[in-house]
């Protein structure tokens, strides 16, 4: 396996880098510690500098106009654009833009004018409403929300948890059960405006996560048109599971590019802090600890270009995508422990970005389904037959 | 609204009402005489003393009574706050028109 860059692929991290270290950073100086947002004038002007410089919309593919950026660079790109503050959530608070939701782009032709082209516009945002009260690791099986046809419409009654961004979404990706079958084929996947009545956010859930809080949903007598059924009734789940797999390499590499950081400031640290009469730098227990973290963040590094070589070369990599999943999410928890623990106390304060990336790492290793959904997802693959 | 509103009873906005404040993030209301709130805001981690520091700032404002909550997730449970007074009462404190953008609908 060659990892080394392309020369494009260097210029453009490279430019990604500036823009993080000149635009990006010394804004964040004069925001919250937990900011997720920047100021209004300040998001636009650095949109308006993303677009001139050719890399807003990255994800979006190239026959819906965007740059059509293979994974690897994407990824390459991501370990370069979570380096700051709020990077982990909020990579350069998304003035790159975005793609929206992957299921989308197999919606009907209707459904993209109305939802798809509007989000890639940055007229609308959506979220996504899988998990319920009832299990996320195992939603074939947990979902309870119930979907009744009446005539032309359908009318959805239940309640999903820990939905990001649902108060501010103009709408919604709802999993619901529409059939007796109990598992992964009787579920369809439904488009509903959140404007419609019956589509209720109940409450905010308070996570370790500073910005894009999750949200409480519950629909009473939601009606939606039978028009919004995306894909298949009864074949929610096998909507855009390949572009799914795919969005998990940039968010492995995300991980990757704050664990960097934190490492690149406990080297920094280590070597200027004195300690019983010497450096920290020149302290065993402090070196192992830079190593330490130096094999993970290479480690994680490896798997995510890995993952990302091989959906570029269309091969199957559903196992090498959960493997850079777990490791990058899992080590870059253990990178940024390490780095607090070298910096001592101020390690624990707001005046550092570690203690957010320490809260906010932590859910990494559940959301996008756990690390223990991961090694499932690898388990099936490498045992196949009937271990599946 | 339990659960969501911070519903404890306002206590006078005073000089020795703050001070007598733990320096630590949260988040909190002020509100007029009539009880009305007229702005929501919360101490982050610029504050050099937390609640203290930023409810001090609203001695000025005309308000004459508060509010606060402890809490290190002062930034979701303000917008949280924000959303569930517009739910309640149909807009924003008269100090937060600025924070519109900010918000999304909650429908408790
Ligand atoms: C901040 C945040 C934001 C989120 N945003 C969204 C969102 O926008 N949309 C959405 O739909 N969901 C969202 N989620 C939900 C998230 O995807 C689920 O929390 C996750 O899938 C796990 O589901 P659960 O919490 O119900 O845990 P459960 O399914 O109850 O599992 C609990 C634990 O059991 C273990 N486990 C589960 N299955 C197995 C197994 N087969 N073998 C061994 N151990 C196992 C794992 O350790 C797991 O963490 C979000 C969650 C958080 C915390």
């Amino acid at each position: 396996m060659d990892h080394r860059m392309s020369e494009e692929q260097e210029l453009i991290v490279e430019t990604v880098r500036r823009f993080v270290a000149d635009e990006i950073v010394p804004l964040e100086a004069d925001l919250d510690p937990d900011a997720g947002a920047l100021h209004p004038a300040d998001h636009a002007r650095l949109v308006d500098k993303t677009k001139e410089m050719g890399f807003y919309g990255l994800d979006i593919p190239k026959e819906f106009g965007g740059p059509g950026i293979d994974v690897t660079t994407r990824a390459l790109m991501a370990i370069e654009m979570s380096q700051h503050r709020g990077g982990l959530y909020n990579p350069c608070y998304g003035t790159f833009g975005g793609a929206g939701l992957a299921q989308l782009y197999e919606a009907t032709d209707e459904q993209k004018q109305k939802y798809l082209y509007p989000t890639l516009k940055g007229e609308k945002t959506g979220c996504f409403a899988l998990t319920e009260p009832s299990g996320g690791s195992d939603p074939a099986r947990a979902i309870q929300t119930r979907g009744i046809q009446d005539g032309d419409e359908w009318v959805l009654n239940g309640s999903k948890l820990y939905i990001s961004g649902a108060d501010k979404a103009d709408f919604a990706l709802v999993f619901a059960r529409t059939s007796d079958d109990p598992g992964r084929n009787g579920v369809t996947a439904f488009i509903v405006d959140t404007d419609s009545p019956g589509f209720h956010v109940r409450r905010v859930v308070h996570t370790l996560r500073s910005t894009h809080y999750a949200t409480e949903l519950q629909f009473e007598e939601l009606r939606v048109p039978a028009s919004n059924i995306l894909g298949e009734l009864n074949r929610g789940f096998a909507i855009a599971n390949d572009r799914l797999s795919r969005q998990r390499i940039p968010y492995a590499a995300g991980c990757i590019g704050v664990a960097v950081v934190a490492q690149k400031m406990a080297i920094e640290w280590a070597k200027s802090r004195e300690s019983f009469g010497g450096l920290l730098a020149e302290k065993q227990a402090v070196q192992w600890m830079i190593v330490d973290n130096e094999i993970d963040i290479r480690h994680a590094t490896f798997l995510v270009l890995d993952a990302a070589q091989r959906a570029d070369r269309g091969e199957r990599f559903r196992t090498e995508a959960a493997m850079a999943k777990l490791i990058a999410s899992e080590g870059a928890g253990r990178v940024v422990d390490r780095a607090m623990q070298i910096h001592g106390g101020v390690g624990m304060t707001k005046d550092l970005p570690l203690e957010r990336w320490y809260r906010e790492l932590r859910i990494r290793r559940v959301g996008e389904g756990p690390s223990e959904v991961q090694r499932l997802i690898m388990a099936r693959e490498i045992l196949g037959g009937s271990f599946k | 609204m339990a659960a969501i509103d911070l519903d404890k009873p306002m206590v006078d906005l005073s000089a020795e009402a703050i001070a007598a404040l733990p320096a630590q993030l949260g988040v909190y209301e002020v509100a007029d005489a009539a009880g009305v709130v007229v702005h929501i805001g919360y101490a982050g981690g610029c504050e050099p003393f937390g609640l203290r520091t930023a409810l001090m700032r609203e001695l000025d404002s005309g308000a004459v009574q508060f509010r606060h909550e402890i809490t290190h997730g002062y930034m979701t449970r303000w917008h949280e706050l924000l959303m569930a007074h517009v739910a309640r009462t149909g807009s924003l404190p008269a100090f937060n028109t600025a924070d519109a953008h900010r918000i999304g609908t909650l429908s408790p």
